[in-house]
């Protein structure tokens, strides 16, 4: 093992560059992911006709599936039905469908832990079906939604390390060709990468487990 | 736009697949089930030592990548001197990865149970192993199981991770057929229908044995 030679100027800042890469994709497949989701999961909670059997089709169909079949088909697959997306953009659709699915999930059963009674009451006291959802269903559900949707968001940060099979440069996509230099760097290059993922995810969940602990 | 000819020409091919699949899957799932015990009855004892390495254990591998564990097998270990072929590198992976999820989830599961009832069985006589067989497990157990079954749901969806190290599961045979046919949409089509296949059960079953234990309180 060659920690001088793995931890290199070089080998440092082409790995930082892949981690820059790798936290933008997270961001930007959280933020998109977390809006698709909160959609789809309110559309399933409130069973509208036709377009929550949809959703929920698409989700369990999405959810069943490794993310990993969606990365390959959004890159190679949506070429031949027409659609040509950039690597980047094929990585962040997969990405955003999987994650989305999950997190519809975990809104819906959210609101569904809302007490029916309270909903019973909003309504008979003259609330309409769109105010109850927006005064009482959506703040109490919201609230116990938070650490578990957390908990996702480091999965998707995680998640991103998939799309070393389209390499788009990212983090995972830097250190298989620093690791390829010489094999005396890979075990050191393998526990920075560890250590770089860690850090992000290891304060992501604390400040889950503060929310967590502030709720009850 | 979907060919059946993909399917029953490479049939062969996926059902080598879905075997290797499986067998990860399964491998993976009685192994992570004894470290995750393991690990979690770390984490429960009275040894300070013990709750320390059973904590770094589970918050290490809880925060980095599926793929980053797998590596450690199929990069990391030949650095070292011992080679690991694809299926046998990504099946440890995914055991390692796994067990710290299912020890989470026993963990939860035996505290669940309100201490008083170990008290109370500690002073009508029971030894801490009496107490443990007959009070506390049989109440975790069915706390624990819908989580279990959750992670076997995400074990058999994370097993494709073998297809990036060359371990012959499905994904991998997808991708075999997709280089040589150059039917991308048709062959994982099939592909997805075969992991749906094996997943779809295991979520209904997870989600009926949630509401079982909500019903049951």
């Amino acid at each position: 093992m060659d920690f001088t030679s793995a931890y290199s100027r070089d080998n440092l800042s082409f790995l930082l560059e892949g981690f820059g890469l790798t936290l933008w994709l997270a961001l930007l497949a959280i933020i998109f992911s977390f809006v698709l989701g909160c959609v789809l999961g309110i559309i399933r909670y409130a069973k509208v006709p036709v377009l929550s059997p949809i959703v929920g089709l698409f989700v369990e169909l999405v959810r069943n599936l490794p993310l990993l079949l969606l990365i390959f088909f959004a890159r190679f697959g949506l070429p031949e039905l027409g659609v040509s997306l950039p690597p980047f953009w094929a990585a962040i659709t997969a990405l955003t469908l999987f994650e989305a699915a999950m997190i519809a999930e975990i809104v819906r059963s959210g609101l569904n832990s809302v007490d029916k009674g309270w909903v019973e009451a909003a309504r008979s006291s003259g609330l309409s079906y769109g105010q109850t959802l927006q005064q009482i269903i959506l703040p109490i559900g919201l609230r116990r939604m938070v650490p578990p949707i957390v908990s996702q968001f480091i999965s998707l940060l995680k998640d991103t390390s998939l799309t070393v099979v389209i390499t788009l440069g990212e983090m995972m996509h830097h250190a298989n060709i620093v690791m390829g230099q010489n094999s005396r760097i890979v075990f050191p290059i393998l526990l920075l990468v560890a250590f770089m993922y860690f850090i992000v995810n290891y304060v992501l969940s604390l400040f889950a487990r503060r929310l967590e602990a502030r709720q009850t | 736009m979907i060919s059946p000819d993909i399917l029953t020409d490479n049939w062969d091919l996926y059902l080598e697949g879905i075997r290797n699949t499986l067998s990860a899957s399964l491998l993976a799932l009685a192994g992570s089930f004894i470290l995750g015990v393991i690990v979690a009855i770390m984490r429960i004892t009275s040894f300070r030592l013990l709750n320390i390495l059973g904590a770094v254990y589970v918050e290490f591998f809880r925060n980095i990548p599926l793929l980053l564990v797998v590596y450690i097998f199929f990069l990391g270990l030949p650095a070292l001197g011992l080679t690991l072929n694809g299926f046998i590198s990504g099946t440890l992976g995914l055991m390692v990865y796994t067990s710290a999820y299912i020890a989470e989830a026993v963990r939860a599961g035996i505290q669940s149970v309100p201490i008083g009832q170990t008290e109370a069985a500690r002073s009508s006589g029971l030894t801490y192993t009496q107490t443990m067989r007959h009070v506390v497990l049989p109440q975790a157990v069915k706390i624990v199981i819908p989580p279990i079954t959750n992670q076997f749901l995400n074990l058999v969806k994370n097993s494709s991770i073998l297809s990036v190290v060359s371990g012959f599961d499905l994904m991998y045979f997808g991708d075999i057929v997709n280089s040589y046919t150059y039917d991308t949409v048709s062959s994982y089509a099939f592909v997805a229908v075969f992991y749906l296949i094996l997943t779809i059960p295991l979520s209904i079953a997870s989600n009926a044995l949630e509401r079982r234990l909500l019903r049951s309180g």
